[in-house]
């Protein structure tokens, strides 16, 4: 009996991974078809925050070079603009169902990379932006509901994703560090 | 009064082993239950970037897998210490990865097919170069639901 458990146990502990899947989700954006030109779509100047890291893995983002740890405060001043200030996005009004009129903020996250920036600094900044808006999320239903975002029912997750949206776009590829030349 | 004479001879008994099969089963019972099967081999040497963030994947089997880096030891000599794709159980090129988001859609049931999602699993030390080859790719074939592979941390220690 103990040496079949035992012939089972080592067998098992051959052929199987305990490696978890987990990750960051992200959506790529659409292709658009080969023979349309790409246009630049019209969004104010006012509601991007642009996002760069170049091959030496420094970042850029706004208009000033900042470390990685100021870079989520920077992106939730960016998407909550408290004190209205022009230069920062605009904000609509936006019917949710099930909620009513809420102030929705239109900023937009571009994150620009360059072909030599290493894959761990890149999930850095993904993770960031992504901690930044998860932080906005929980603060919103904190401020809404009196819960943490992941304590929510799932319609008032989707009410909360509605009112603080995840608008990361990952921009076509250009060569960041070449342009600066 | 020879009852009381110790003969010096006493021995230590031997363990009892009669409970070992039990111990042996709950171990293999916790393997049984905690792990998954593994699918592919591995040719590419792994260590993915940490991240806080990172979230559970739900539907296991709807992913699909894109293992890159720099190729394990036993294969450098074919295929040299250079970043390399691995879909399925060998090394591939970009233009292959087309073939592969066809085959593995197809092996998916229709209403599903929406959900499939692309996990690209990538060495912490790869550039970012191929990974935006591999992502515009992916584009191209309108796989779009992608997971970077990361490994869940409590709070990244920025230095």
């Amino acid at each position: 009996m103990a040496d079949i458990s035992f012939l089972m146990l080592i067998f098992f502990l051959v052929v199987s991974t305990m490696d978890k899947e987990e990750g960051l989700v992200r959506r790529l954006p659409v292709m658009p078809p080969e023979n349309v030109k790409v246009e630049d779509q019209k969004v104010n100047r006012r509601n991007i925050i642009q996002v760069k890291v170049n091959s030496q893995d420094r970042l850029f983002a706004g208009n000033e070079i900042i470390d990685i740890a100021q870079l989520k405060n920077k992106i939730k001043e960016f998407m909550t603009n408290p004190n209205n200030d022009p230069n920062l996005p605009d904000k609509e009004v936006l019917f949710i169902e099930g909620f009513g009129d809420c102030l929705v903020s239109k900023g937009v996250i571009s994150l620009q990379n360059d072909r030599g920036t290493s894959y761990s600094k890149y999930i850095e900044v993904q993770n960031e932006l992504i901690r930044a808006v998860n932080e906005l999320r929980d603060e919103w239903s904190m401020a809404h509901y009196g819960r943490r975002y992941s304590r929510l029912s799932e319609e008032q997750q989707n009410i909360v994703r509605k009112a603080v949206p995840q608008n990361i776009s990952e921009a076509e590829p250009k060569d960041v560090t070449k342009r600066r030349r | 009064m020879s009852k009381f004479v110790d003969k010096g001879k006493r021995e230590t008994p031997g363990i009892n082993t009669a409970s070992l099969p039990d111990i042996v089963f709950i171990v293999l019972m916790f393997f049984m239950v905690s792990v998954s099967m593994r699918q592919t081999d591995r040719k590419v040497m792994l260590s993915l970037p940490a991240a806080s963030e990172a979230a559970k994947l739900e539907r296991k089997d709807l992913a699909s897998y894109i293992y890159i880096g720099t190729p394990t030891l036993q294969y450098q000599r074919l295929y040299g210490t250079e970043s390399q794709i691995q879909l399925n159980d060998a090394f591939r090129s970009i233009e292959d990865i087309r073939d592969f988001i066809a085959s593995e859609r197809e092996s998916l049931s229709e209403a599903e097919r929406p959900y499939m999602t692309v996990s690209i699993k990538a060495d912490e030390n790869t550039r970012m170069g191929i990974i935006t080859d591999v992502k515009q790719e992916l584009r191209r074939c309108s796989a779009l639901r992608i997971m970077y592979g990361a490994r869940k941390v409590s709070a990244i220690s920025s230095y």
